[in-house]
């Protein structure tokens, strides 16, 4: 990571559990409900879709959130699209794709590892886009960066 | 800062676009939405609209010289954006661990309704 916070989100934890197990609790409606979203309607098939619905804890705010399966591949990888903001069908270019990466580190162990990026919605050709990635590191995320290691230890 | 603001910023900073728009700005300083428009390969008129999100969000502000309307980065609200960054970096960390207690559990509960497997057997 070279002390560079980038837009994306990049996160992961060992489970003591196989990764047919694991798959099941991030890809099974109730199973998700207890981790993620108060209700949830999901078709885990590529382009398939679903719906998070946020109760707020209670409060007055329910929010409703598309989202579109972009890859399902179990038990090694599912990647879905969820909007910003809430109510528009979820597109590249209005989106966040958020990708779990399943590893089989043993019988009964599973690293699990999930990235949250809007990068991958870049609309313009791929030397474009590379050039933005290098702008991108140069910049935004130099700055960034700054910003972040200001923030010391609010960074988990 | 209420949920709808952080909302806002939020869905201004993730679009890729709009960040190329405030790279500039970072990166370049002040500039007018004519100036940003020959930097980057979308039109002055892609360049307004994106100018206008951040504008609402609190990421930029506009003045006026002369007869130019020049838009500039404001710096603290960038600060909040990272703080967004790190918090739902957090909430990513919180259902990890929701993910590994549910998923370690159902393990625990298959192999006891299984009978067990051997190193577990009494």
């Amino acid at each position: 990571m070279s002390g560079m916070v980038d837009l994306a989100i990049d996160r992961e934890i060992v489970i003591d559990a196989p990764a047919d197990v694991v798959w099941r609790t991030i890809t099974e409606p109730e199973q998700i409900e207890q981790w993620f979203a108060d209700h949830v309607e999901l078709d885990v098939r590529p382009g398939g879709a679903g719906t998070f619905v946020f109760d707020n804890r209670g409060g007055d705010r329910v929010v409703t959130v598309p989202v579109v399966v972009e890859a399902a591949d179990p038990p090694h990888r599912l990647a879905f699209r969820w909007s910003h903001p809430e109510g528009r069908s979820p597109v590249a270019g209005n989106s966040m794709l958020v990708e779990f990466l399943l590893t089989v580190e043993g019988a009964e162990r599973t690293r699990l590892r999930v990235v949250e990026t809007g990068i991958e919605e870049v609309q313009w050709p791929d030397d474009e886009k590379a050039r933005y990635a290098e702008d991108h590191r140069r910049g935004w995320s130099v700055h960034m960066g700054r910003l972040a290691d200001r923030l010391g230890g609010a960074r988990a | 800062m209420s949920r709808d603001d952080d909302d806002h910023l939020w869905s201004a900073i993730a679009d890729p676009s709009r960040r190329r728009v405030l790279d500039r700005l970072v990166r370049g300083g002040a500039a007018s939405a004519s100036a940003i428009a020959e930097e980057v390969p979308f039109t002055r008129q892609a360049v307004m609209k994106h100018l206008a999100v951040l504008e609402e969000a609190g990421l930029v502000t506009r003045s006026r010289e002369g007869r130019e309307v020049r838009f500039a980065v404001q710096p603290e609200r960038l600060d909040e954006a990272t703080r967004i960054m790190v918090q739902l970096a957090g909430e990513w960390d919180r259902r990890l661990q929701s993910i590994k207690r549910i998923a370690e559990a159902a393990h625990r509960n298959a192999s006891r309704a299984s009978g067990g497997r051997p190193e577990r057997a009494r």
